[in-house]
Parts: C-alpha cells; sequence; structure tokens
C-alpha cells in the first residue's frame, strides 16, 4: 500500500495533491517540487557571468486607476541584448506588475506570481484582496534574496484597482521583500531618476487616462535620454513601449495605435518647444 | 487472535461498489452535454457557495455528485496538477485526458486498497476548437474511464437522465435548447424521487449551470446566473447563447448574469486588450 502511495510510476495523484489546505500555489510548490521555484538554485561560488537587465518601469495614479509603463530595451553589460522585451504583466485581472533587474529570474518570478494568482482565484472562488497580493509577492521576493545577494537582484514594482476602496494603488519592494506604499507615482529601475524628476513636474490629481499615457511617455522618453540601459519609442520599428491601465473594469493594454498617436503628439509638441519659431515656444 | 472470517474477493469488491454505488444515487444529479458553441455544465444544486461544477484550467472543467469533501478534494488535487503542468511545461500541454487518467489511478488505488471506496462519480471535460474536438470523460468510484460522446448524467435516477438525452440530445444544439433539455430531464428525475422540497420544475434557484465556451480566448470556464440564465431556459425568449466578454462589473469575472451594473466600457478602449486574452510571459 505504501509503495502505492510514493511510487511516482503508478500514475496516483501524489499525496501532496490529496492534503487538504493550502490554497497557495507557491507553499504546494515548495511542499511538493521546491526544484521549480525561482530562488531554489544554489549558485556556485564566484561572481555569476552577466545576464540581460531589465530597466525602466513607470506607474502613476490616474482619475479611473493605475497606469504602468515599461521601456522596451534588456541590457546585457554596455550591449543591447533585447529591443523588444516585455516588461509589464498582467497579475490577474486587477493588478499588473512591472519587473527590473535580472530579467530571466524576474520572469520566473511573474510567472509563478500569475499562477500563484490564479490558482487562488480557482480553489477559494473568490479574488484576493489587493493587500493580499502584494504580500504575496513579498513573501516569493524574500525566496530570492540569495540570488541577489550573489548579484542576480529583482526588483519589482506592483499596481493594482484596490474593489473596495475602489481607488488605484502602487507598491514598490526592496530586494529583501521589504513592501512600500506609494503614493500618486513612482519609477523604478536604471533610468527612475530621471524618469522621476519628469513625473514630479508632470504629474497632477485627477489626469484622464490619454493624460497620463502622455505624462508615461514623455518620463519614459527623459529616461531613455539620460540613460543609455532606457529604450526609447522607435517609430521606424514600430517598437512603444508596453503601457497596461488596470481600473474598475480591469486590467487593459494600451493598443499600440493608440500609443503611436499619443508619441506623435509628444514629438510634435517637443518640436515646437525646441523652437522652430523665434521666442518662447507655447 | 481470531481468524476473520473467509470473504471471496468477488463478494469483497461486490460490496464495496454496492456501497458506493448507492450512496452516489442519493445525491442530486449532475448533467454535461456538449452543444453547439461548447460544452454546458447542469446541475441540482441549490446552493451558491458549494459547487459541483468548477474550473479547472483554460479549457477544462470538472464536475461531480457524491460525497462533497471527497469530490472536493480530487477537485483541489486536479488544479493543483492542472497548474503544476501547466507552469512547468506550458499552457497547451495541459489536457484532460491526462487529468482523467490521473484521477483513473487515484480513484482505482483507493478503490482496491482502501477500506472504503471513494463515493464520488466525476467529469472532466475539455472544448476544442470544434465540436468534434470536444472531450468527456466520465470517471466512477471504481476508477474505470469512460470517453463519453455528447451528454453525461450522474447521480440520482441517471439511467433514466441519460435514456431521456439520448432521445433527444442531437449534436449541435443551441446552448439554449440543451439548457432546457438538461432542466426538463433534472426536473423528471426530481418528480421521480418524489421526496418533499424536491418535486415541482427545477427553478433557477435550484440550479447550478456553467458552459465552457468555445469562443473565448483563453480561460473558456463561465458560470451562468441571474436573468441571463432565466431567459436562456425560457422557450419563449429568443436568447440562446451567452455573450462572448466579460460583464464590465467590478469583482469576480467568473459569473455571467446579463446584469450590467458598472461603468459600461465606452471610453474608446475597445481595442486595447484586457488581461485574460495577453498571453504570459513564456510567450
Amino acid at each position: 500500500m505504501t509503495v502505492a502511495r510514493t511510487d511516482p510510476t503508478s500514475g496516483r495523484l501524489p499525496a501532496a495533491f490529496l492534503t487538504p489546505g493550502s490554497s497557495s500555489f507557491a507553499e504546494f510548490l515548495t511542499q511538493h517540487r521546491a526544484d521549480l521555484l525561482p530562488g531554489s538554485r544554489d549558485l556556485p561560488a564566484g561572481r555569476p557571468p552577466d545576464a540581460p537587465r531589465a530597466t525602466t518601469i513607470i506607474t502613476l495614479e490616474f482619475d479611473d486607476g493605475v497606469l504602468m509603463a515599461g521601456d522596451r530595451r534588456a541590457t546585457t553589460g554596455n550591449l543591447i541584448s533585447h529591443r523588444e522585451i516585455e516588461k509589464v504583466y498582467p497579475a490577474d485581472d486587477y493588478s499588473c506588475v512591472g519587473i527590473a533587474g535580472t530579467a530571466g529570474i524576474a520572469v520566473e518570478l511573474v510567472r509563478l506570481f500569475q499562477v500563484e494568482l490564479e490558482h487562488y482565484e480557482k480553489i477559494e472562488g473568490a479574488l484576493l484582496s489587493l493587500d493580499g497580493k502584494a504580500n504575496r509577492l513579498s513573501t516569493m521576493l524574500r525566496g530570492n534574496l540569495g540570488l541577489a545577494m550573489q548579484g542576480l537582484a529583482v526588483v519589482p514594482v506592483f499596481a493594482g484597482y484596490d474593489l473596495d476602496r475602489r481607488t488605484g494603488r502602487i507598491f514598490t519592494y526592496d530586494v529583501t521583500g521589504g513592501r512600500y506604499e506609494e503614493r500618486e507615482h513612482h519609477s523604478i529601475g536604471s533610468g527612475s531618476v530621471f524618469a522621476r524628476g519628469s513625473l514630479k513636474k508632470r504629474w497632477r490629481a485627477g489626469l484622464s487616462l490619454d493624460e497620463a499615457v502622455l505624462v508615461a511617455l514623455e518620463a519614459l522618453q527623459d529616461a531613455a535620454e539620460d540613460d543609455s540601459a532606457t529604450g526609447g519609442a522607435d517609430p521606424d520599428r514600430r517598437i512603444y513601449p508596453i503601457v497596461a491601465q488596470v481600473t474598475a473594469l480591469g486590467y487593459r493594454r494600451i493598443s499600440p495605435e493608440r500609443l503611436a498617436a499619443a508619441a506623435q503628439r509628444l514629438r510634435a509638441h517637443d518640436a515646437t518647444a525646441a523652437g522652430a519659431g523665434p521666442g518662447p515656444a507655447g | 487472535m481470531t481468524m476473520p472470517f473467509y470473504v471471496s474477493p468477488e463478494q469483497l469488491m461486490k460490496d464495496r461498489a454496492d456501497y458506493a454505488r448507492r450512496n452516489i444515487a442519493r445525491g442530486r444529479p449532475v448533467v454535461v452535454l456538449g452543444f453547439e458553441g461548447g460544452i454546458a455544465f447542469v446541475a441540482g444544486n441549490p446552493s451558491r457557495a458549494l459547487h459541483k461544477v468548477s474550473e479547472i484550467y483554460d479549457r477544462i472543467a470538472f464536475a461531480a455528485v457524491g460525497k462533497y469533501n471527497e469530490f472536493e478534494n480530487l477537485r483541489v488535487a486536479g488544479i493543483r496538477y492542472a497548474d503544476l503542468r501547466g507552469y512547468s511545461y506550458d499552457r497547451r500541454d495541459v489536457t484532460a485526458r491526462g487529468l482523467a487518467n490521473a484521477y483513473a489511478q487515484t480513484l482505482g488505488t483507493v478503490f482496491t486498497t482502501e477500506s472504503k471506496p471513494m463515493e464520488v462519480e466525476i467529469v472532466v471535460a475539455e472544448v476544442g476548437q470544434s465540436p468534434d474536438d470536444d472531450q468527456i470523460y466520465r470517471l466512477t468510484y471504481d476508477g474505470s474511464v469512460a470517453d463519453e460522446r455528447g451528454f453525461v448524467a450522474m447521480g440520482g435516477q441517471a439511467e433514466q437522465i441519460s435514456a431521456g438525452l439520448a432521445e433527444r440530445w442531437e449534436p449541435g444544439l443551441s446552448l439554449s435548447a440543451a439548457l432546457v433539455l438538461a432542466a426538463e430531464q433534472l426536473t423528471s428525475d426530481a418528480a421521480a424521487a418524489a421526496s418533499p422540497g424536491q418535486d415541482g420544475p427545477a427553478g433557477v434557484e435550484q440550479l447550478e449551470v456553467a458552459v465552457l465556451d468555445r469562443r473565448r480566448p483563453r480561460r473558456a470556464f463561465r458560470r451562468l446566473a441571474g436573468s441571463l440564465l432565466e431567459r436562456l431556459l425560457s422557450p419563449q425568449d429568443p436568447t440562446d447563447d451567452v455573450p462572448h466578454t466579460d460583464e464590465s462589473r467590478a469583482g469576480l469575472h467568473d459569473t455571467l448574469t446579463g446584469e450590467q451594473d458598472g461603468p459600461a466600457n465606452t471610453d474608446g478602449t475597445g481595442d486595447d486588450t484586457p488581461a485574460g486574452e495577453e498571453d504570459g510571459p513564456e510567450s
């Protein structure tokens, strides 16, 4: 009897599957298949080789919820390793997550986070609260601390629509899993210093969606101008930042056509401001 | 030490099977049937919280009759199985056949090795690209699997219901025709059982209804309730299918009710991609 219970070739679902209790997929993995967890690798001593790194993410509150935007560039050392990487992902219907840091591990972490939220939804038949989701992400990051100390850090930003408070909220994290709630706007990654300066000047309360998209694109553009690891909009190749909104209606990614139009407006505005005509531009 | 009475293996298995079969037949029945746009699940279940029909994965759903704690345990195991497989391979590699096999092994092992068989009967269904690709697997308490075409009835007077369905079910039914057919069969079952409180027509509040909708891009499972379900079950009403987009209502998008109480999605974001239709980071 015991043989049948533990023998993987019998085809029977292992006991861990039938143990009642946890609604968390990450906890289930920890007990049953810890090798699949993103932070579970043992690294050999020494400095790990250069791996692609993802950079600037911007997130800001607007009238209906929150907006998150990420550029498309990944860098390895001083090389551009990817021109079309996506760094903003839906976590579930009412939240999104953006990643900066070691891209490989970050993408794995996001996948696990997505499965974690959907798993809970299916087992419990209910959505986790926004704080609950933010805390789950915190727990997952903690598991990555060992890798972070070897230089493979991941720093996500999490934003979502709080269905109880009826407002958009933003959470940032440090490498140890510390969770901080941000107000109004925030940006992370290598270009964040420049983006934040731009956001401080451009952001105001009660932005409409179109205005918020413009503010986000402008902040990314500012970051791209001064930070080599941040890519700007590239109309020739039709590469635009990934921009997503989360409102009471849920997560929606802004269509490339709409972004192209916004980028066009921004360029026209810059051209006027650059002073084609005499005197201060209006 | 006293010697136990000798019981022949045939008798032992027969006793267990009778025990399980008797207890399964005591519960209210569930009907699973294909329609033109997917697979429909109709269960006699007055509870809004304790479900007999659930989502397992993107295109896969689960229906069960019998002892709640036992099939709930199997449901959670199925979700873990599917999520683990999808996470370590790819979402497309999770199949109803694989899950049905795992369930069959589990039920079979319990039936032969443990003191009591599981008093459950379950259906694992997967919706495909076309009605021909739909798969419905029925699993019984002893671990036997049947690959069913078109429809399955379990629990209650399952044989009568199956006979009724065999007479009237045909491929390519509309959703409302399929639901009306299933509801009528469940009603006649309740009337045959003639226990107090169960006779009379099965009202909407006595039914748990869900569909696997072929046309949805990723997660195909949606529960049906409220006025939408009433319209579908009423033969006079022209409604014969479910909307293929979710209602713009704050909260979990697992149920379609036909009632809009949130702001309508009219701000020109119609071409933007909602979360459910976007691929995960793996692609």
